[in-house]
């Protein structure tokens, strides 16, 4: 046994209000479950506009779509899964106390995001280059229903604004824990925060597993 | 309660599937389905939140009480998406004027 | 144990003082009293604006204040009595308090989270009061599009991050009860042992988790419709207002069971004490309020039914709204069976819960008449439904809140209020609370508009009963005030358990101690069991 590993173990505090570090366990996934619940409601709101607009409009919504880059989207939805997978094996090295590997794959898990989140910016930038960011100067080529169309492109930043937010805010998350890791604070008897970081970035993914579709892939079979 | 650890090899086959189904989702878009393209993606969305749920989020593992959190949270969502579409949708359907 | 000497006990008062430990404190007791100071505070200034908007309506003319002010006055006095007020209220006080003490746990699963909430309402309050003090807000509490996206020129922005915020606090207050009440119950807390009042408070968290996230991601794209004039509820790109709608009151509708199931809770507890009687039918009431909460989410549409939505929505809606009536009766009528052949006590707690009982059952009534259809169309946006939601809101979770109050007080500071005050002033609220409001439903039937600060001048009388009404109401109001304060010095000194209430908080010295027990207890009784507590205090005598 490891001295990180003995370390970690004495380290393992139970908070006062619990009785048991399993109860403690208990607590943490059922609150950060609940949680995401809530992130689903949240985003639901979005998800909520965008069935209402995308049923008014069908047309306008798959032209404005069609104008997403759709293999960068599809490189991003990739490179997401890649960052769920070197996520999930950080969450497996916990469980096993490899103390090295779960920051090593936590700082895979957070460089991964990076890469997400700049391909996403250039995304941004292509779509402001190209007069479809919402405000003044919108216009989208070839298109009658100008309005409804800055309708798309209103949802798509907003929520690809709200994701890409989130991931910040994950990797903000994963770079606490990095730091925790390497000083040995976890353990196979105490790897909770871990656990439920997981939870956190897979749901985000998942999140991302919908806009995808939903945004980038309307009625590609169309002529352009 | 004992810890469920899974094999690294698990994660890998779900990671390939899930890549795999990326990529069908994408070519799928291409191909004129007519109104079920919209089923089909959102079939292969559903199955891809699975997979990372059951298996990422070791859902699998998870108590009732966690399956319930998570199915009332998508049923609700479901619940915002119905009956405010039930509205928009049967815009006019009984002959009341304006209605 | 004797408590001979209460200054020298150790109690969550007492253990540490200065500022630094309240503000940062862990203690869900401390915490609880952090919330009562600040909703107070927000009850008193939502109370201004109440007193503003009833002088005004005492003339058939708009003299005291202009048209445009008038819009600020009763959207600010919406928007600080649901957000800042009343959907926190009883959870955030008596909920933080007794909770944990309920289920025999030292604290909530997330104190530091708890502290958190705190400190998000009072930066949400801060907002909503920046907005007030900067010029205010016009758009009515439901913050209706298009014009609180593009057309109003007031603090819609400032008032909406408030709200956002306030409503996070709302969700992790919720999130913190579900987890605590599953995972931190003592040995033999099954859950049909749990008070009533943690059902209520179950359910009550349900919707705060469910509901709330979509209430900010509505108020924010409103917000960012404002500030970069992008529509996404603008009809002129497309956008529709009656989206906005569907997406507020999903939130809005369950949001008023927010603010009366804990009211209810307490309604439990009360009626089972001063009855001396188990409450009838415990495992309906228990199952009613988790009804409550879902069914409180299926029925939104009936706040819309003339805003262009499809009839055939609209008559969902409706009969949807007549389902949700019925766990509230199961509960009106399991307390009042509970009454039959108890043994009655008047203290000034009881008056309140006659009170709600009567006061909510005719709120609840009219709600069915406003689910009609045909009806609705002829009194929405009156008087009527001004009249009903407050008999509901003041008439029924006030009453709640504030019989809570006084049964707990004793628990919470250790001392009794004054009898008889209390007495006078549940009485005077009573009274001055129905001249205030019965009017209301005459007015609403006759054709007054809600909103409106010009009326004809056949609607005066009734105007000025209930404003001398809503004078009697406030009076009812400070007294209580006054002497909670003063009893923290000079009331009687109040025992654990000065109700011979069951319960696992009247177990505890009065006020209790930090960490709630000397050691966590185990239980073996069914709750609302008087025949054990009359043989335990036998046993000690």
């Amino acid at each position: 046994m490891s001295a990180s590993h003995i370390e970690s173990v004495e380290r393992l505090a139970v908070r006062e209000q619990f009785d048991t570090a399993e109860q403690q366990k208990d607590a943490a996934t059922l609150g950060m479950w609940i949680f995401l619940v809530t992130e689903v409601m949240f985003f639901g709101g979005m998800f909520c506009a965008y069935t209402v607009y995308r049923s008014f409009f069908p047309n306008t919504f798959g032209r404005a779509s069609s104008s997403l880059n759709a293999t960068l989207g599809a490189i991003n939805t990739a490179v997401l899964i890649c960052s769920s997978l070197t996520m999930v094996l950080a969450v497996h090295f916990a469980q096993l106390g490899r103390r090295k590997l779960i920051v090593l794959f936590l700082i895979l898990t957070m460089l991964i995001g990076g890469v997400f989140l700049g391909i996403k910016a250039y995304e941004w930038h292509e779509k402001f280059v190209e007069h479809h960011v919402p405000g003044p100067s919108f216009h989208l080529e070839g298109e009658a229903l100008q309005g409804q169309a800055q309708l798309f492109f209103t949802l798509y930043f907003a929520m690809t604004g709200l994701h890409a937010l989130h991931m910040v805010i994950g990797i903000g998350i994963l770079t606490v824990l990095a730091i925790q890791a390497w000083k040995g604070k976890f353990s196979p008897a105490y790897y909770s925060p871990v656990d439920i970081a997981g939870l956190y970035w897979h749901f985000v993914d998942i999140i991302w597993i919908f806009l995808f579709p939903l945004l980038y892939l309307i009625d590609r079979h169309m002529p352009k | 309660m004992p810890e469920h650890i899974d094999a690294r090899k698990t994660y890998y086959y779900v990671f390939a599937a899930l890549i795999a189904l990326t990529a069908v989702t994408t070519a799928v878009a291409y191909v004129d389905l007519g109104p079920f393209s919209v089923v089909v993606a959102i079939t292969i969305a559903v199955v891809k939140m699975l997979l990372v749920a059951l298996f990422f989020m070791h859902m699998r593992y998870g108590t009732a009480l966690m399956k319930v959190v998570v199915l009332g949270g998508l049923l609700w969502l479901g619940i915002l998406l119905l009956l405010s579409m039930a509205d928009f949708v049967t815009r006019g359907w009984l002959p009341v004027p304006g209605k | 144990m004797i408590t001979a000497a209460a200054e020298e006990r150790q109690t969550y008062l007492n253990e540490s003082y200065g500022i630094k430990s309240w503000l940062l404190t862990k203690d869900h007791k401390r915490i609880a009293l952090l919330y009562l100071a600040t909703i107070t505070l927000f009850f008193f200034i939502g109370g201004i604006f109440a007193t503003i908007i009833r002088i005004e309506l005492l003339t058939p003319r708009g003299d005291l204040v202009s048209s445009e002010t008038y819009n600020k006055m009763f959207t600010m006095h919406g928007v600080i009595m649901i957000f800042f007020f009343l959907i926190p209220s009883i959870p955030a006080t008596l909920g933080n308090f007794f909770i944990p003490m309920m289920i025999g746990a030292r604290d909530l699963a997330f104190p530091k989270i708890n502290l958190l909430s705190w400190y998000l309402l009072v930066a949400g309050g801060l907002f909503a009061i920046f907005a007030m003090l900067a010029g205010g807000v016009d758009t009515g509490w439901t913050f209706y599009t298009p014009f609180s996206s593009s057309y109003s020129n007031t603090y819609v922005v400032a008032t909406v991050v408030g709200v956002f915020i306030a409503g996070f606090s709302s969700i992790l207050t919720g999130l913190n009860f579900i987890v605590t009440i599953h995972t931190m119950r003592a040995p033999g807390m099954t859950w049909f042992r749990l008070p009533l009042f943690v059902w209520a408070h179950y359910a009550t968290s349900i919707i705060q988790v469910l509901g709330t996230p979509v209430l900010a991601i509505t108020l924010t794209l409103v917000g960012v419709e404002r500030i970069f004039h992008i529509g996404v509820f603008d009809p002129a790109y497309g956008g529709d207002p009656v989206l906005f709608q569907h997406l507020f009151w999903f939130y809005s509708h369950p949001a008023v069971y927010i603010m009366v199931l804990p009211a209810m809770g307490v309604l439990s507890e009360l009626v089972s004490t001063f009855s001396k009687k188990q409450v009838f039918g415990y495992a309906f009431v228990a199952f009613s309020s988790v009804a409550i909460a879902i069914l409180g989410f299926l029925v939104w549409g009936h706040h819309m039914f003339v805003s262009g939505q499809s009839a055939y929505a609209s008559l969902v809606f409706s009969f949807l709204s007549y389902f949700v009536a019925i766990p509230s009766a199961i509960k009106v009528f399991n307390w009042t069976a509970t009454l039959y052949k108890g043994s009655i006590s008047y203290a000034t707690p009881m008056l309140y819960a006659f009170g709600f009982i009567g006061l909510f059952t005719m709120g609840g009534l009219t709600g069915l008449y406003v689910a009609a259809l045909g009806v609705d169309v002829h009194v929405t946006d009156t008087y009527f439904v001004v009249a009903h939601f407050h008999y509901i809101m003041v008439g029924g979770a006030i009453m709640g809140y504030l019989g809570g109050l006084h049964y707990w007080w004793p628990k919470m500071s250790g001392r009794m209020y004054p009898e008889g005050w209390a007495k006078l002033s549940a009485l005077v609220i009573f009274l001055g609370f129905n001249l205030t409001f019965f009017p209301q439903f005459i007015l609403g039937y006759l054709g007054m508009p809600r909103r409106y600060h010009v009326y004809p001048d056949e609607f005066q009388v009734l105007h000025v009963l209930s404003t001398a009404g809503a004078s009697v109401l406030a009076v009812g109001y400070v007294i209580p005030l006054i002497y909670f304060i003063w009893s923290l010095r000079h009331g009687k000194m109040a025992g654990a358990n000065p109700w011979g209430a069951t319960g696992l908080e009247w177990k505890t010295p009065s006020p209790p101690p930090t960490h709630n027990f000397e050691e966590t207890p185990v239980i073996r009784h069914e709750a609302y069991d008087y025949a054990a507590l009359m043989e335990e205090e036998a046993n000690v005598r």
